[in-house]
């Protein structure tokens, strides 16, 4: 885009040739009000609200009132924000919304960071002059994440453009017309969008509020928050969650343009509340004798214990986890020494993460950010339902299908921000998309074609694509009409500008991983460079790839041969990894089991040893996202029962009770970081992920508390009228817990909340951005760790697997993944958990008629050593002979799909 | 008196069937176009000075030629009649619809065949359900006979036509708003550019043409533009003919074929026969609810584009609405601004928000209620609907009467206000 010379209000500006005057306005720091114009969503001209205007010249003294986000920019225009008519205008506007909009700002969830006050205030529209009735609504229950309060609507048509058209749900539209027009479902229910919760955000006033903010209500500005990054998939999403009087009230996005952008998943937005959980583990907890249950005990008489046991002779093996912060398994690795560390993964997950980040090292495909995903325009999706495995990922994609129509309406010139005429022009255009997965995903319905077949027929196509692409990748036998598919997506992937393939660890295929990137490299091959993008399923599953140690079943074996017998587990439920009579019989058999964890579980349960840990919001660390950042986040809170504290914290504190004295000198994140940076190459960049401890901006650090911040002396008044003194210190971080602090801007890995001096609400992100829409001003936060090897040719895999074939007596039980209930900590808070799927055995109808079940029948399903009753799900998306169990839910753990097992006929029970 | 438009059109008789219309001549325009090239039928269009009756005055043949023509335009390209008569106090396309339905099938064919159309519709008012009817036995009757469908009269060019019913909305006559309703969505008016012609339909590129625009179409073909143009008392700027009406306390309320130009007071004084006794002429809005008033010192325009445009109001749809002095013009714009109000789309906030209130006014003040201020508040209203600052004509539409209103009666207003009642009642 060229820079185009423009005058506003009688100064020279540069902005974007043909980029909206909207957003170019707001790019210049100017205040200009907005209410359906969303840099995500693009103008569509409906509240009128951002009026100015437009001289035809020098000489024309008159000009006419225009809208600036349908009004592009063109070298030399002149344009008046400051006019007496355009503001009486803009004033106007507001009145109108207020005709209608209820003044119950005392009492709604919206107030204090309300788009609709701010721009209310903006436009200088203080007195009321309609004396009119305000129509009224009668709102609807659309389930445990989303308030709806409708009397409250400006109808910006917002929540309706995000939900329809960007996120593609179904269930919600604006119904009725002229000052009564009704956003909402056709009748009450749950939002069936997993995206449903960034209506809270988008929605400039409070017609759509948290409804789990509300259970806990709390306003914005005496929210203490801090940047942090979700922990519920491998995405990397950088989250900003909001603490008052010791529970997390709330998450909301944080923005960064090459990650989330301005979306978060509900998952991601309403798993916090396990943070809150009864399940936490707040006390230090030591079983005496192995006939009782393990009972509180003060720190110190649980680090005595712990020195003895470690003393001496102990032969003592760490349990690492995905799910917790390089520097928690950094310093358990320290502890227990490089040989002696685990995973904390299965083998078989291990050794695909392993090839994951062998083939983005190694190979020349480059691992896209999510925000690239987005700008991909053609995609294969090679056995994930990302819907339900990296739901922010999924939504990305949704995005990518309109870059090649967009391409026709730029033919027609029209503007990339015209949004209604972008999506007419489209008609149904969209894609390529070509999506290869188990089953039917959420995604399929703006997918080009889909493919649903076993795991190994997934990999076939695979390769059979990549085949296609360059004679020299393997080549599958395949049947026609499968080689046909294979060609048409080779034949789309070829012509694209920015191809990708997408796959990842979902279906726990070995083969469907290694096909996608023959996929890849057959592009980047043939000069088309593609990019590759692999999910993992946790939150620092990359980041534990990364630190390499054994897997779980050789933690087994240590113990079992005699070669362990002390075990320390960090922040890992072993019963969602392994088979339970593997981990019953490992944890038996280990003479001490010490877990480091924050919420109390099967593990946990057995330990002798349970350590308090903090979740994400009571601590500091680093998560490598599977786009392979490395992303800071910072404690939110410091917990007000004092023995909470970081996993590595806990591992430093052992090592100082037994001695260990360099490393029991580790006193902040800095030096741990430090540390595990020149231990671990790889993993050197994630000290570059944040400014460290130190830093300052003017000899202050950042206050994680507003400047509106109330009762600091009022919240513990029942103990003492007095303040906090000092706020508890943060030695990590440059943050303190504290209204104090640098005022300003800091810098994007540091911002704890999203404000500015007149835009209270969300929409200030702008303000922290170099062009609204753009880049955070700074940089956006988080590091890449792993970038390709040379561009060109690499050797392809082979070992392309046999077709699957059907058994008469069995069946390939293959993991469904649920958004709500494969994931261990969300599904303990309590919204997630009222949507979490119930078990179920998914079966083909002619399967299911052929072993004479009929839907919700309860089927016998025999597994290696365990036997489950399960209602049978009719899905005629499965492929035949393939049988689906949902993944990991509460009482499905411990199964290592996929598997086969014998489904017994109803006739036999 | 040649009257094109309605020489096949008995009230209150069956319409002519297909051999009946042929008999009359009907479809000799369609064979002839066929011979010429489309460009050319553009070009004689263009040349009639045909502009669009739906009220804007566009010029017929100038609106087609944005339409991407040869070989690289996008298909299928769309021909689409807007026949969602809902003006209020307009009731012209009704009697061409019921009356000659192949005369308007026949133009809808010669247009779609100048821009080369694949596929056309007709987009109907819900109500008009004798039009709905005649006009699929029409279309069917046309099929039959090889005039739509593949390889029309063994031309090479090929039409499917259909009709589609609304669901009763006004703004479905703004000629996005009908595209957008045509597709299935909420009919939303859609911002321009892109134009119809190049993002119409389904993002293809479309013609959105009036009923008695087209019904003009075979007429212009067999007689030639300048037959067309001398039909017209004002010939230079629009040709034809035009269909005028009046409604109100006049003698004989009607609709009448009249040379384009015929000037107000011979519509009111000769057509419909004057004011009924015991009535007084007031004002008349010429060209349904979204013009201005014009008063009897505006009686001699010429009812065309430009003319009625110069004395401060719009033709629109040609069929005047006439305010007696019985009349209560407060009541009578309370009554317009609910309509607009209703039947606004939801979509720009001076729209939804500011006519709400409007009526609301206006409503007190009919109740006795209006206050000081209230007028201040109606002008403020006019002025900030204005074109520009909503997102389709509706609304300023709707403030032509209002601001004219509030200009030529505010007398009435006031005493509304004064005496806290309406004095009509």
């Amino acid at each position: 885009m060229s820079v185009a010379t423009i005058h506003i209000d009688n100064r020279t500006y540069t902005a974007k040739d043909g980029e909206n005057l909207l957003q170019e306005c707001l790019s210049l720091g100017f205040d200009l009000p907005y209410f359906c114009w969303h840099p995500a969503l693009g103008s569509v001209g409906a509240c009128r609200q951002c009026a100015i205007k437009q001289f035809k010249d020098q000489a024309d003294t008159r000009g006419r009132i225009v809208m600036a986000c349908m009004t592009p920019v063109a070298e030399g225009i002149r344009i008046a924000i400051d006019d007496p008519e355009a503001r009486e205008f803009r004033a106007e506007v507001i009145e109108w919304l207020m005709t209608n909009h209820p003044h119950d700002c005392p009492v709604c969830d919206e107030g204090g960071e309300c788009h609709l006050q701010d721009m209310t205030l903006m436009t200088g529209h203080t007195y009321r002059r309609y004396d009119g009735r305000k129509r009224t609504w009668r709102n609807q229950n659309l389930g445990p994440l989303v308030n709806h309060e409708m009397n409250r609507c400006i109808q910006c048509y917002r929540c309706v453009r995000f939900y329809r058209h960007y996120a593609g749900g179904k269930d919600f539209d604006a119904f009725g017309l002229r000052n009564q027009v009704y956003f909402g479902r056709e009748r009450d229910g749950t939002l069936e969008s997993e995206f449903s919760g960034n209506l809270v955000e988008v929605c400039p006033t409070g017609v759509f509020n948290d409804k789990t903010l509300r259970r806990h209500y709390t306003r914005k500005w005496d929210l203490q928050t801090a940047p942090s990054v979700c922990v519920h998939c491998g995405s990397g999403c950088n989250t900003i969650p909001g603490e008052r009087y010791n529970t997390l009230r709330r998450i909301v996005n944080r923005y960064n343009s090459e990650v989330n952008g301005y979306f978060l998943c509900d998952r991601g937005r309403f798993g916090y509340e396990f943070v809150n959980s009864e399940r936490r583990v707040r006390q230090t907890l030591l079983q005496k004798n192995s006939s009782e249950a393990p009972q509180p005990v003060g720190k110190q008489e649980a680090m005595d214990y712990l020195a003895g046991i470690l003393a001496n002779d102990a032969k003592v093996i760490g349990i690492g986890s995905p799910r917790a912060s390089v520097e928690a398994n950094f310093a358990l690795r320290t502890l227990v020494g490089r040989d002696r560390l685990h995973l904390g993964m299965s083998g078989r997950d291990a050794r695909l993460l392993a090839a994951i980040l062998d083939i983005l090292r190694n190979g020349p495909a480059r691992t896209p950010s999510l925000h690239e995903v987005e700008l991909a325009d053609a995609v294969l999706v090679l056995g994930e339902d990302l819907t339900n495995t990296a739901p922010r990922v999924a939504l990305a994609v949704r995005q990518s299908v309109r870059q090649q129509p967009l391409r026709i309406a730029e033919k027609m010139h029209i503007s990339h921000w015209d949004d209604d005429a972008l999506r007419h022009a489209a008609g149904q255009k969209k894609g390529p998309l070509f999506i290869a997965t188990l089953a039917g995903t959420k995604l399929d319905d703006v997918a080009t074609e889909t493919f649903h077949g076993a795991p190994d027929d997934l990999a076939r196509l695979g390769f059979a694509v990549a085949h296609a692409l360059d004679a020299k990748a393997p080549q599958p036998d395949l049947p026609d009409t499968m080689r046909a598919v294979a060609d048409t997506i080779a034949q789309a992937l070829k012509t694209a500008e920015r191809p990708l393939v997408i796959s990842g660890m979902s279906c726990g295929s070995e083969a469907v991983i290694r096909a996608a990137a023959n996929v890849a490299w057959a592009l980047c091959g043939s000069g088309h460079p593609a990019e590759l993008f692999y999910t993992v399923p946790e939150c620092n599953s990359m980041g534990t790839a990364l630190m390499e140690g054994k897997p779980l079943e050789a933690a087994f074996r240590a113990v079992r041969e005699g070669n362990a017998d002390t075990v320390i587990i960090l922040e890992n439920d072993l019963y969602r990894r392994a088979d339970t009579a593997a981990v019953n019989a490992f944890l038996t058999s280990a003479k001490h089991v010490v877990v480091i964890d924050h919420i109390m579980h099967a593990t946990a349960a057995k330990a002798d040893v349970v350590l308090p840990a903090g979740s994400f919001a009571e601590a500091d660390g680093t998560l490598v996202s599977n786009e392979g950042r490395a992303q800071r986040f910072f404690q939110v809170f410091v917990s007000d029962d004092g023995v909470i504290q970081e996993s590595w914290r806990w591992v430093r504190d052992i090592l100082a009770a037994t001695g260990r004295e360099q490393e029991s000198l580790w006193r902040n994140l800095d030096q741990i970081m430090n540390a595990c940076a020149a231990a671990i190459p790889a993993l050197a960049p994630i000290v570059r992920a944040a400014p460290l401890s130190d830093f300052r901006i003017e000899g202050q650090k950042i206050p994680r508390e507003t400047h509106r911040y109330s009762g600091r002396t009022a919240i513990r008044a029942n103990l003492n009228v007095n303040e906090r003194q000092p706020p508890p210190n943060d030695p990590d971080a440059p943050m303190a817990f504290s209204m104090e602090g640098y005022p300003g801007q800091p810098p994007p890995p540091l911002i704890p909340v999203f404000w500015a001096p007149r835009w209270n609400s969300v929409q200030s992100v702008t303000k922290f951005q170099e062009e609204a829409g753009g880049p955070l001003r700074g940089g956006d936060p988080g590091v890449r760790l792993i970038e390709p090897a040379q561009p060109g040719e690499h050797a392809y895999f082979g070992d392309v697997p046999a077709a699957f074939e059907q058994r008469s007596d069995q069946s390939l039980l293959v993991p469904l993944h649920h958004i709500f209930g494969s994931e261990e900590l969300s599904v303990l808070a309590s919204g997630i958990a009222a949507l979490a799927a119930s078990p179920y055995l998914a079966l083909h109808p002619d399967d299911a008629a052929q072993l004479g079940y009929n839907a919700g029948e309860a089927a016998q399903l025999h597994l290696e050593r365990t036997t489950y009753w399960l209602p049978v799900q009719l899905r005629p998306d499965l492929p035949r002979g393939v049988a689906g169990l949902p993944a990991v839910l509460p009482s499905l753990e411990g199964i290592m799909l996929p598997c086969w097992g014998v489904i017994v006929k109803k006739a036999s029970l | 008196m040649e009257t094109p438009l309605t020489g096949n059109i008995r009230p209150g008789m069956e319409p002519p069937d297909l051999p009946q219309y042929e008999k009359a001549g009907g479809y000799r325009a369609l064979r002839k176009t066929l011979q010429m090239a489309p460009k050319d039928v553009m070009a004689l269009v263009k040349e009639s000075n045909l502009r669009g009756r739906g009220g804007a005055g566009f010029l017929t043949g100038l609106k087609w030629s944005f339409v991407p023509m040869g070989e690289d335009a996008p298909r299928p390209k769309y021909f689409v009649c807007n026949a969602d008569e809902m003006e209020p106090g307009t009731f012209k396309d009704r009697r061409l619809l019921e009356g000659d339905p192949h005369q308007l099938i026949e133009g809808m064919i010669v247009g779609a065949y100048a821009v080369q159309a694949d596929v056309a519709y007709i987009f109907l008012r819900w109500a008009y359900k004798v039009a709905a009817q005649r006009l699929e036995k029409a279309i069917a009757e046309a099929y039959r006979q090889g005039y739509l469908g593949k390889n029309i009269l063994g031309s090479g060019y090929s039409l499917e036509m259909h009709l589609h019913a609304g669901a009763g909305r006004y703004i479905c006559g703004e000629e996005t708003a009908l595209l957008n309703a045509l597709e299935g969505r909420r009919a939303n008016p859609r911002n321009k550019p892109p134009y119809p012609q190049v993002s119409g339909l389904w993002g293809k590129p479309t013609v959105v043409n009036n009923v008695e625009t087209l019904c003009n179409l075979p007429h212009i073909v067999n007689n030639g533009a300048l037959w067309f143009k001398s039909l017209s008392r004002s010939p230079q700027s629009d040709g034809g003919t035009k269909l005028y009406g009046a409604s109100g306390r006049v003698r004989r309320p009607g609709l009448w074929e009249l040379p384009m130009g015929t000037s107000a007071r011979e519509i009111l004084e000769e057509h419909a026969g004057g004011m009924r006794d015991g009535y007084k002429f007031r004002g008349l809005l010429p060209g349904g609810a979204s013009t201005e008033f014009l008063l009897d010192e505006h009686l001699d325009v010429a009812m065309d584009f430009d003319s009625v445009r110069k004395v401060g109001s719009r033709l629109g749809t040609g069929t005047m609405i006439i305010l007696d002095d019985r009349t209560c013009p407060v009541g009578m714009l309370h009554n317009l601004e609910h309509f607009f109000a209703q039947e606004s789309c939801g979509w720009c906030t001076p729209c939804w928000a500011g006519l709400g209130w409007v009526e609301q006014i206006l409503h007190g003040l009919e109740q006795g209620q209006g206050e000081a201020g209230d007028l201040e508040r109606l002008l403020s209203h006019a002025r900030l609907m204005g074109p520009g600052r909503t997102y389709c004509a509706l609304a300023p539409g709707a403030t032509e009467p209002l601001q004219s209103g509030l200009q030529y009666f505010r007398e009435d207003f006031e005493r509304h206000i004064r005496e806290r009642r309406c004095p009509w009642r």
